[in-house]
């Protein structure tokens, strides 16, 4: 099944009178269940296309379809409820609240939500636990390591049960254990839960872990890889 | 709701210093208008009060041609058989007290000083004469029967350095239009707190007053006090008569009435400026943290935190402020307004002849000033929280997120 299509798309920055053609004509396609870089240079347009899948960000042309739905006819409410059901993010910095807890930022979204206290404590433990975090439930942002907060970030992204998780550089800022570790859980709740995750990188390392890989370069599609199996590790 | 309290009051506890300053802000702007709301309540009901025991009473009979502005002696603009009149009155159940008066003007001369004076005859056995019998400061009260003896008020006896036992020379215009002079002795000095009526107000017993004048078994008024002043109009009904008028405390002290009424709406503007000052406080307060927290919006807008729901968020920050100012505000204002409405407030020999104000003024602080002032101080908080909160709301997410790098 197709989860997320994007159809020619285009993205112009104006920075008052400077143009910055961030995407030159995007088309791609992403199924359910795919484990898939995003590869480039830096400046390539890894960041704006993830933004324009996460619904974000709208294009200057061309369209975006998640699971089937045309993003540009939804209005803002409405973008903000598809973020919610649909989409998880990761960002490459650790983006948690500062005020609250671990477990309090993973329970956010279920709180937008409006899932009862019950059922939010039974889903917040059962994430924390996943990503191995549950000692640490009740941990400040700023009392917890980065890849514990990246742990966190994935843990809340996963929240909702979306369809797709974008990570922008999500190891960017991890040292190379962090940072291994992350890519394993990452590659592990794919395998467990079939939800896509869509990662943009330009470690080496990182893009080793993909299924397939998309190569941007100047705003373009410049390699567009197919799907493997599982390696099955 | 409750997430969002609990979430707005750990915001509000990142900055504690700027959370705390801004409710403090809120707090003195309303502790000032507790203040000056009693100070003016204070001071109005005791302008009202004062001019009804000191010069109006709750009513007063008079001829129907006696103009006050002139205080006429002549026979045709006095009262006749005063006594007798005021007898009659003094019979009515709702009335207190009911004496004549005698209202003349002249000036007292000591040496080669002198000054104008109001003469007032009274009775010296009335209890109208309550507030300069109890304000006697040295030397005694008059009796009906004294034929040279006067007494001055505090003010007057300092300008002219008299003591009781001292002598002085009275001059008063008499119902002819003649003057005729007189020396007295000061048997006492009041005061009566004002210095305004204490300047010059000097008093004679009736009888003293009357034949001095050329007045006899006449007097310009007949003072009444009632047991309660509402009940001023329908007294004066009962007593109505051809030949006299009735007027009421309200009536004479229009001026009073008048001066309060646009007093109270000056306060509204007052009030107004005060608190838009402690709003645009807060506002800024509440549009720094929107800024610092650019990201963070970001962030909730991009898990699926609806505009609303950011709104509501900053909302309740304001919301929370405006409640800890407000705290503040009416424990640092009933302090303060406690210690004046206790001590009084010294504001020195002020007011003028026909308003009356009292040397020291102590506040008075009304539950219904109290209300408004909350309420007022509370919604003009919530109305500044309104902009920044829809600055938040109407972030676009990558901007926002953006925003933080
Ligand atoms: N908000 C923006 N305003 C102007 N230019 C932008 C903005 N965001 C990105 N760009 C430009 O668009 C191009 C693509 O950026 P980005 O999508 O961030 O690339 P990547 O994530 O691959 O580094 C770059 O040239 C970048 O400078
Ligand atoms: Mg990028």
């Amino acid at each position: 099944m197709e989860v997320a299509k994007v159809e020619n798309a285009t993205r112009v920055y104006k920075t008052g009178k400077v143009e910055t053609h961030a995407l030159r004509g995007v088309s791609l396609t992403i199924e359910n269940g795919e484990f898939t870089a995003l590869v480039g240079p830096s400046g390539s347009g890894k960041t704006t296309l993830l933004q324009l899948i996460g619904c974000l960000d709208q294009p200057t042309s061309g369209r975006v379809f998640i699971k089937g739905k045309e993003v540009s006819k939804l209005n803002r409410n409405q973008r903000a409820d598809l973020r919610r059901r649909e989409l998880g993010f990761i960002f490459q910095f650790f983006a948690l609240i500062p005020t609250l807890s671990a477990y309090e930022n993973v329970e956010m979204p279920l709180l937008l939500a409006g899932q009862s206290a019950a059922e939010r404590r039974q889903r917040v433990m059962e994430l924390l636990k996943a990503v191995d975090l549950t000692e640490r439930a009740h941990h400040r942002p700023d009392q917890l390591s980065g890849g514990e907060q990246q742990r966190v970030a994935i843990a809340r992204a996963l929240a909702t049960n979306p369809t797709i998780i974008l990570a922008d550089e999500p190891t960017a800022n991890l040292d190379t254990a962090n940072g291994k570790q992350v890519m394993d859980i990452m590659t592990r709740l794919n395998q467990e839960t079939g939800v896509t995750f869509i990662f943009a990188t330009h470690d080496p390392r990182v893009i080793q872990y993909a299924r397939r890989v998309i190569t941007l370069r100047d705003g373009m599609v410049a390699e567009n890889g197919a799907q493997q199996p599982h390696t099955g590790d | 709701m409750i997430q969002l309290f609990k979430l707005a009051l750990r915001n509000l506890g990142r900055n504690r210093r700027r959370s705390f300053f801004s409710a403090l802000a809120l707090g003195i702007g309303l502790a000032l208008l507790m203040l000056m709301a009693a100070f003016v309540e204070g001071e109005m009901g005791s302008a009202i009060d004062l001019a009804i025991r000191l010069q109006s009473g709750h009513l007063q009979v008079r001829a129907a041609s006696y103009d006050e502005t002139k205080g006429s002696l002549k026979w045709q603009d006095l009262i006749e058989n005063p006594e007798q009149l005021a007898a009659q009155v003094a019979a009515l159940p709702q009335v207190r007290v009911a004496t004549p008066r005698l209202f003349a003007s002249g000036f007292v001369a000591v040496r080669d000083s002198s000054t104008g004076v109001r003469v007032w005859g009274i009775d010296p056995a009335s209890p109208a004469n309550e507030p300069y019998r109890q304000g006697l400061l040295s030397g005694e009260f008059l009796k009906a029967d004294d034929r040279q003896g006067i007494l001055i008020g505090l003010s007057l006896a300092d300008r002219l350095k008299l003591k009781p036992g001292d002598t002085l020379t009275l001059s008063i215009n008499t119902s002819s239009g003649d003057i005729v002079e007189q020396p007295f002795t000061v048997r006492g000095i009041f005061t009566t707190g004002t210095a305004s009526f204490d300047r010059v107000t000097v008093l004679l017993p009736l009888s003293k007053a009357q034949t001095m004048a050329q007045a006899e078994n006449h007097a310009s008024t007949i003072f009444i006090l009632l047991s309660d002043k509402s009940q001023a109009d329908a007294v004066a009904q009962a007593i109505q008569t051809p030949n006299y008028k009735v007027l009421t405390w309200l009536e004479m002290n229009e001026l009073i009435m008048q001066t309060e009424e646009m007093a109270s709406g000056y306060m509204v503007f007052l009030y107004l400026i005060v608190l838009v000052i402690t709003a645009t406080v807060t506002m800024n307060a509440l549009i720094m943290a929107v800024f610092e927290r650019t990201r963070e919006i970001g962030i909730l807008a991009a898990i699926g935190m609806k505009g609303r729901r950011i709104m509501a968020m900053f909302l309740a920050e304001s919301t929370l402020l405006a409640t800890g100012g407000i705290i503040l505000g009416i424990l640092l204002g009933l302090l303060i307004v406690g210690y004046f409405t206790r001590y009084g407030f010294y504001i020195g020999e002020f007011g003028i002849n026909t308003f009356y104000i009292a040397n020291r003024i102590y506040t008075k602080l009304t539950v219904e000033d109290t209300l408004n002032l909350v309420a007022l101080s509370f919604i003009i908080t919530l109305l500044a929280g309104v902009y920044p909160a829809l600055m938040a709301a109407r972030m676009e997410p990558v901007e926002a997120l953006r925003g933080g790098e």
